[in-house]
């Protein structure tokens, strides 16, 4: 079948089965920026914003997004003119390889729209569906904190 | 060190940006023309003979191209350790074998033109198994009527104890003074046995391969690997191709931790791409990675001590018996390293003895893992010696810094034991241990909270441990690791290293290291990493080595350059070379302060006068490995009623050597840290009666996330290691040894149980704490 998606505001014609994982279906097409680690709804690598809504993208159908919005992390900032957020996460060192890290700044980046000013407890919460093995989270945690400083005095 | 330019200073990670917003690519980013997908299909049986294959119905489903099984591909024996070679790994390895040897072994591939198919052709292969008695208990896999795993021509390369027939896998012994006098002169002995259980790495990227062909025929290996040109070497030899026909790309790599030095999909890959002439990919899942993957080796050591009353050890006898699963791939090196990297702690012990085996089991794979033994062995050293302390009345901390290796000493054990042969001499030029346990303890208030009980909850109680360690940069003798250098103009410089980037940051702090030399910032330093076809040789990402070893061969060849740059330069300003200093991007004569900038003088050598090209080349092996030192710290909470056991905080304060990267260093650490926290409390490996992981899966392997962590602190106390580049040491694999055993002594401090076999669940807790009189 084929369904129409916008993608990081683009529209985007895809074909697929109807049993196939968005995760999958994203992937095939070249989103590569959104990464598999599990595929059981655990690591939070391959999160996405669908309809504003996070979302592990390999728990959706891709026939359940037709017509969606959806955001990776490429549709938040970009290499020449990254967001605060991805920038807060170079800053603070807390990229080591950064295969967890599109998820992760996702799901920050969803936290600070909901929540500017999120406490420690309330980041814990919010990233508490990404696994990194790398960074320990310290680093990852101070970025959180200071994407929201640096996001709430440019407001 | 505040006239370094770049050195010690929290330069930002070179690819931190591209991954932060998605354009880097990792493997199974890579886009190939109409590739081959393939599916393995995995023993269900521990231990079996394979009587017969028939694939004939799954080959008829639409798509599929070939299936390889032990019938149809070459009989070559290898290990897939990914070391260098001869590989000191014994050659016990097959593509696929008749025989299976754990639930998890693979047993067929099918590669088809979806995955689809590829998933459906494996329900449709039909094996015929005759069941074999298998091997769970490693402690009787030697016995003589318990089964052989390996009874064919499984041989070792190098000259050491490799009998298959006793189903050991490798056999290491060392001894110096006389035990039995030791053990006379003692006034009492401690002797207890420890036991450390299966991991898996979780990097978070799975394990993939993508093959392919290039214009002109050349077979092209994308991998996620920590050892590319090992890669190249070892599909040569299993395939029968040249080295020269293979070209290994190592692109981001999502993690490590030994997992990915393990090379046992690429040459599986590689094999269908050579048969089909085309290009093939895999990613395996995350089930596939937790059982048939690599592991942390599960190990029970003994250790007796003979102490006098004093504090003094007269005799330490370590017996250590490792479970290496069903092939023995790094079976020998990470036995060797419970005893190399322990026993030269308290190097004053004089009547020694160390005795380690690894056995075969008929259970999942054990391989490198980050610690690689040390980890092991620590766990008990340290319980061992708090046992000790607390015995003779002494402070465990002062302890350890009466006894504990020091500058300008050594031990016998760094000679006698290396990687899986004699070791190399060394003594000790940098140990600033005794400052981290001071400062390690000022951060988690020992004095206050030790032996105090705290009551912070109903039936909480507070409790603190310390655990010591140290580790090495690289392995002596053998590590090599090679890089060239060329200069551009505008006086940018590339930068080729061998080294092997999985996510450390070794691109950027090679960099640094180049930059310094050169006295120019770092972001000048353009670096190209891992390629086979155009990076020089390097062993790889293992053993603590890049920082140390590949760091010192950029920084010889970017010495090179800067002596070319002086040589053109004193030309163009008409002074001697030896007046010429550089800074600022610039040649500066000493003298007259007269100047030229790097890009007049790359401009003035490759257009200009006598033209050539500044470009150079440097190798690297050592004849040492500094160990880095580390003394680690946790605060925990245990409820004495149920169980629950809190880490509160956790402290690491580290002897890396000169941080060449401050913040990257932390991140090591913390991230070694964190992974040793969740290995102690919650990770497991859980088996059925017939030796099948029941837990395969993130839901059920539970390895720490955000909410999970302590308060974390990390202090970097630096020493200078005159033998590293600018006075570094290694720091990537330390930080995971003490979490283990710092948290078990901070529950005996607690609640005055001891637990000798990890993990420390809060079940476990709760059972010795009814079990056991509490101290």
């Amino acid at each position: 079948m084929e369904g129409l998606f916008i993608i990081n505001g683009s529209e985007k014609k895809l074909s697929f089965d109807s049993g196939d994982i968005l995760l999958n279906v994203l992937r095939a097409n070249g989103f590569t920026e959104v990464k598999s680690g599990c595929h059981e709804g655990q690591c939070g690598s391959c999160v996405i914003l669908l309809n504003e809504e996070l979302v592990n993208s390999c728990q959706v159908f891709a026939a359940a997004a037709v017509g969606k919005d959806i955001v990776t992390i490429k549709g938040i900032g970009d290499i020449h003119s990254p967001h605060p957020m991805q920038e807060a996460f170079v800053e603070t060192g807390a990229v080591q390889c950064g295969f967890c890290i599109p998820g992760v700044v996702l799901a920050a980046y969803y936290l600070l729209k909901n929540n500017p000013d999120p406490d420690d407890e309330e980041i814990c919460r919010a990233l508490d569906g990404n696994l990194c093995r790398c960074t320990g989270y310290v680093k990852i945690h101070e970025a959180v904190k200071l994407a929201a400083k640096r996001m709430a005095e440019n407001v | 060190m505040s006239d370094m330019l770049n050195i010690g200073k929290p330069v930002q990670k070179m690819d931190s940006l591209s991954l932060a917003t998605g354009t880097e690519r990792f493997t199974d980013d890579f886009h190939v023309e109409n590739p081959l997908y393939c599916a393995i299909l995995y023993s269900p049986h521990a231990h079996a003979e394979i009587k017969k294959i028939d694939t004939s119905t799954a080959l008829k489903v639409p798509g599929v191209v070939d299936i390889i099984h032990y019938n149809n591909v070459p009989r070559v024996l290898h290990t897939t350790a990914g070391q260098g070679y001869p590989e000191p790994s014994p050659y016990d390895t097959l593509l696929f074998d008749r025989r299976v040897r754990f639930v998890g072994d693979r047993v067929a591939l099918v590669a088809a033109e979806t995955v689809q198919s590829a998933h459906q052709a494996l329900e449709k292969i039909i094996v015929d198994y005759k069941p074999l008695e298998p091997v769970f208990d490693p402690e009787r896999a030697m016995d003589k009527d318990t089964p052989k795993l390996h009874v064919d021509d499984e041989h070792a390369m190098i000259p050491a104890t490799y009998e298959p027939e006793k189903n050991l896998a490798a056999e290491v012994k060392i001894s110096f003074g006389d035990m039995k006098k030791g053990f006379e002169q003692a006034d009492f002995i401690e002797d207890h046995t420890y036991k450390v259980h299966y991991a898996s790495h979780c990097a978070i990227e799975p394990h993939a391969v993508i093959c392919y062909f290039d214009e002109r025929g050349r077979l092209v290996i994308i991998s996620t690997t920590q050892v590319p040109f090992h890669v190249r070497r070892i599909v040569g030899q299993v395939l029968g191709i040249p080295v020269g026909m293979i070209r290994v790309i190592k692109p981001r790599i999502g993690g490590g931790f030994g997992g990915k030095q393990e090379v046992f999909l690429e040459p599986l890959i590689a094999l269908v791409a050579w048969r089909h002439r085309r290009a093939v990919r895999i990613c395996l899942t995350r089930k596939e990675v937790f059982v048939s993957s690599r592991t942390r080796h599960a190990m029970r050591i003994r250790l007796r001590t003979g102490v006098k009353n004093d504090g003094r050890i007269t005799a330490l006898d370590m017996d250590g018996l490792m479970n290496a699963g069903a092939y023995g791939t790094h079976a020998l090196t990470v036995i060797s390293n419970v005893g190399s990297k322990t026993l030269p702690f308290f190097n004053k012990i004089e009547n020694l003895n160390f005795c380690g085996r690894s056995v075969y089991t008929n259970l999942p794979v054990g391989g490198a893992y980050r610690g690689y033994g040390a980890t092991q062995g620590y766990f008990a050293f340290n319980q061992q010696i708090d046992t000790i302390a607390r015995r003779t009345d002494k402070d465990v901390l002062e302890y350890i810094k009466r006894w504990h290796i020091k500058e300008g000493e050594t031990s016998e054990v760094f000679k006698a034991l290396g990687e899986g042969k004699e070791g190399v001499a060394q003594a000790i030029r940098s140990c600033k241990l005794d400052e981290c346990i001071d400062r390690g303890s000022e951060a988690i208030e020992w004095y206050k909270k030790r032996a105090k009980r705290i009551k912070v909850g109903k039936n909480m109680v507070k409790g603190v441990g310390a655990a010591v360690s140290m580790q090495g940069s690289g392995i002596p003798k053998i590590d090599m690791a090679a890089c060239s250098m060329k200069m551009n103009e505008d006086g940018s410089f590339n930068l080729y290293v061998g080294a092997t980037d999985i996510g450390t940051g070794s691109d950027t702090i090679l960099a640094q290291i180049a930059g310094e030399v050169l006295r120019v910032p770092t972001q000048k330093i353009i670096v190209l990493s891992s390629d086979t076809d155009l990076t020089p040789f390097d062993t790889g990402a293992y053993a603590s080595s890049t920082t140390y070893v590949s760091g010192k061969a950029v920084e010889k060849c970017a010495h090179d350059i800067a002596e070319q740059l002086k040589k053109v330069a004193s030309g163009m300003l008409g002074t001697e070379q030896k007046n010429l200093f550089l800074d600022s991007e610039k040649a500066i004569d000493k003298n007259t302060k007269k100047s030229v900038t790097f890009t007049d003088i790359a401009l003035s050598s490759m257009y200009e006068k006598d033209q050539f090209q500044i470009q150079a080349h440097a190798s690297q092996t050592v004849d040492e490995s500094p160990p880095p030192f580390i003394a680690q710290f946790a605060e925990i909470d245990v409820d004495l009623e149920t169980g629950k056991l809190k880490v509160v905080k956790f402290v690491s304060a580290v002897d890396c050597g000169q941080p060449i990267n401050p913040k990257l260093a932390e991140g090591q650490v913390e991230g070694a840290a964190v992974n040793g926290i969740s290995y102690t409390l919650c990770e497991d490996y859980n088996f059925d009666s017939i030796g099948r992981m029941t837990n395969p899966t993130f839901w059920d392997y539970k390895i720490f996330n955000i909410r999970d962590i302590p308060e974390m602190e990390t202090i970097l106390v630096g020493s200078h290691e005159e033998t590293g580049p600018f006075g570094a040491k290694s720091v990537g694999e330390i930080a995971i040894n003490g979490p283990a055993p710092a948290i078990a002594k901070a529950l005996y401090d607690a609640a005055g149980i001891r637990v000798y076999e990890l993990p420390i669940t809060s079940q476990k807790v709760w059972k010795l704490l009814q079990e056991e009189k509490p101290v």
